[in-house]
């Protein structure tokens, strides 16, 4: 059974068309993670469907349930804001407990519930503090737990980390994903990070200018994607992009270079292309040239060492390509190298539509 | 450079701070004092020259008869009129501010249009008030001056408060409709709780507003509901000036909103800074 369900979706702020007719189908237990770029829409769809704005057009269901003109508080859901929304006046405790009161819960069933959440979040010793007495993440879990304590059908997440720093992200992250597996709770979580997004989705549901671009699951999105967008948005360093022309069996680059790209089929010989290369399926050349990479050979214009991998900027086909390698295998810019092309998984995409081809 | 020692002009500067601010302390509090001893003296002793800085004795008599004849009662007047309109004031205004700000009712001009009403000159509109006060027999009642000053503080509620409100953010009172709450319910539980300050400094200014009004409760009461600052001109006589009467019931009269004021101090310093930090 879908927990959420979303036909033809539109939301105009004035004369902005903010989305633009979005259709969502989320299974009952799944974690979708809404990413794209900054105002691509993301906080608006999550919105819509809280409730917190009027739809312009299409429905929502959530359990099966109609809810497109059901207030907020009707739709069975739970929310986490990216500011925390803890009340300044409240302790932690009652902070927590807020929805519970709100629906008039007995207080024992408060109690009980609120400790269970401070348990799973680890802020049982925080309870009888105030908002202002905790550091960034502590505020973050409790407002995590002021949402895990209700029992909704859907919770919503609007970009909960952002505000934390690199570190104690990562850790919130564990933790959230930690959480949705103990509770098989649906989630909806949005995000611009496209890291947070591969690390915690079930499925990624990838948003431009209030349209879905791609949705998928996370590995899907990464290895087969539909867009030259959906190529360069998801993974880092970024994809590669080189302009080439189309030959029958593979492309021809500006230099000259031609690469035969195995299974790849429908290229119109003399075509203008561009191929897409990830960092990561490159590699300093070994003993062979294994089945389906092609060898070149490469300048070392720029490293920068990230510890176990080190990312190289080379030139290939008349322009600069960033290869992701093993901290050693290169030691310092000017070395002339033979890298090894992996184009199995290289794309090949249409330079007006973006249309992977 | 003077020769002295740094933490010896650090001292000197110290205490002439502390003594500008003892002087600063005599100068106001000095006619407070001087009306306050008024209340207890008898006529010559307040009339006596060069002045009694304190009378021998302590005249209680001076209140006695305001109680005795039941003046102090237009105190229990004013502070019913007061308190009431504030109360029905602080309601309306806060809501009416709520909507002002959340769903900008009637656009941006609804609100510049109430405070301008603010700016009316009260003696513009008693004459027309009073003929209207007669016509529906509501001089000299409390129903009358409640309405009126109720009435007459609500831009200055709305207008405080339509401040106070846009500074709650937004997410706390959408978190508080998903976790279950009606608009009503966030008013009480989120709006009214993180406008606190506001809402106490609010209240204070309001309850003066009321409490210092002379105009209106001059041409609009007769003997009923006649409010401490009405009568305190009535012992302005023809012949003489009952001096320790008048300071007596200013006495009465200043209690209440020193009471007042003392209470809600905290919320009031914060509540004006508040407002002063927005501009
Ligand atoms: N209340 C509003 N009135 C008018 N336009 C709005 C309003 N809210 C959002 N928009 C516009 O709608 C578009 C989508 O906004 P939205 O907040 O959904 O973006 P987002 O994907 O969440 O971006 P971000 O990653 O920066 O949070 C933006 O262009 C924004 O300017
Ligand atoms: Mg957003």
């Amino acid at each position: 059974m879908s927990d959420l369900k979303i036909s033809n979706l539109h939301k105009h702020y004035g004369g902005f068309h903010a989305v633009k007719g979005i259709d969502l189908d989320v299974p009952s237990g799944e974690f979708t993670v809404l990413v794209g770029p900054s105002g691509c829409g993301k906080s608006t769809l999550l919105r819509c469907i809280a409730g917190l704005e009027e739809t312009s057009q299409g429905t929502i269901e959530i359990g099966g349930r109609d809810v497109t003109y059901a207030r907020p508080r009707d739709r069975d859901i739970a929310m986490v804001f990216q500011n925390y929304a803890l009340y300044p006046y409240l302790s932690v405790k009652e902070n927590i407990a807020f929805g519970l009161r709100a629906r008039k819960f007995a207080e024992a069933e408060i109690e009980k519930r609120v400790s269970r959440a401070a348990e799973m979040l680890a802020i049982g010793h925080l309870l009888q503090r105030f908002p202002r007495e905790l550091s960034g993440g502590q505020r973050q879990r409790v407002a995590i737990g002021r949402a895990i304590v209700r029992d909704a059908i859907l919770y919503l997440f609007d970009e909960p980390l952002s505000n934390l720093d690199a570190q104690l992200r990562d850790d919130m992250r564990v933790e959230i994903k930690r959480l949705h597996n103990e509770l098989g709770r649906t989630m909806i979580y949005v995000t611009h990070d496209q890291i947070e997004a591969m690390t915690l989705a079930d499925r990624i549901v990838l948003l431009r200018d209030g349209l879905i671009e791609q949705q998928g699951a996370p590995l899907d999105l990464f290895e087969r994607p539909k867009t030259r967008f959906v190529a360069g948005f998801l993974g880092s360093p970024k994809m590669n992009f080189v302009d080439a022309t189309a030959t029958r069996t593979g492309v021809k680059l500006a230099d000259g270079t031609t690469l035969d790209l195995p299974g790849q089929k429908g290229l119109k010989a003399g075509a203008a292309v561009v191929l897409g290369l990830r960092p990561q399926f490159i590699t300093v050349a070994g003993k062979t040239v294994a089945k389906g990479h092609a060898r070149v050979p490469a300048v070392i214009e720029l490293l920068q060492p990230t510890g176990s991998r080190v990312q190289a900027t080379l030139p290939l086909g008349g322009a600069s390509i960033v290869a992701e390698l093993a901290a050693h295998d290169v030691s310092k810019p000017g070395e002339k190298i033979h890298i090894d092309l992996d184009l199995t998984r290289a794309v090949v995409m249409d330079p007006q539509s973006g249309q992977v081809i | 450079m003077s020769g002295l020692p740094l933490h010896r002009r650090a001292g000197f500067r110290l205490s002439f701070r502390y003594l500008l601010a003892a002087l600063l302390v005599i100068v106001f509090c000095f006619p407070v004092y001087w009306l306050f001893i008024i209340s207890f003296k008898t006529p010559d002793e307040i009339f006596a020259f060069p002045p009694v800085w304190y009378p021998a004795s302590l005249q209680f008599g001076n209140y006695w008869v305001l109680f005795k004849d039941g003046d102090a009662g237009t105190v229990w007047n004013s502070l019913v009129l007061a308190s009431v309109s504030t109360f029905f004031a602080m309601i309306l205004g806060t809501v009416a501010a709520y909507s002002l700000v959340r769903f900008k009712t009637g656009g941006e001009n609804l609100a510049v249009w109430i405070i301008s009403q603010r700016m009316m000159p009260p003696v513009a509109i008693v004459f027309p008030l009073f003929l209207l006060y007669v016509y529906f027999g509501w001089v000299d009642t409390y129903f009358g001056l409640i309405i009126l000053y109720t009435a007459f503080s609500l831009p200055y509620v709305i207008w405080m408060m339509r401040g106070y409100i846009e500074d709650i953010p937004l997410e706390l009172e959408e978190s508080a409709l998903i976790d279950g709450c009606s608009r009503w319910e966030v008013l009480w539980k989120v709006v009214l709780p993180m406008a606190r300050s506001g809402l106490f400094a609010t209240a204070v200014f309001t309850f003066i507003f009321a409490w210092n009004d002379f105009l209106f409760a001059l041409v609009l009461t007769r003997t009923e509901v006649t409010t401490y600052t009405v009568q305190v001109t009535h012992y302005f006589g023809g012949q003489s000036n009952f001096w320790a009467k008048i300071a007596a019931m200013s006495v009465l009269g200043t209690i209440p909103v020193f009471i007042t004021v003392a209470i809600m101090q905290r919320y009031l310093v914060r509540g004006i800074s508040m407002g002063a930090v927005k501009g």
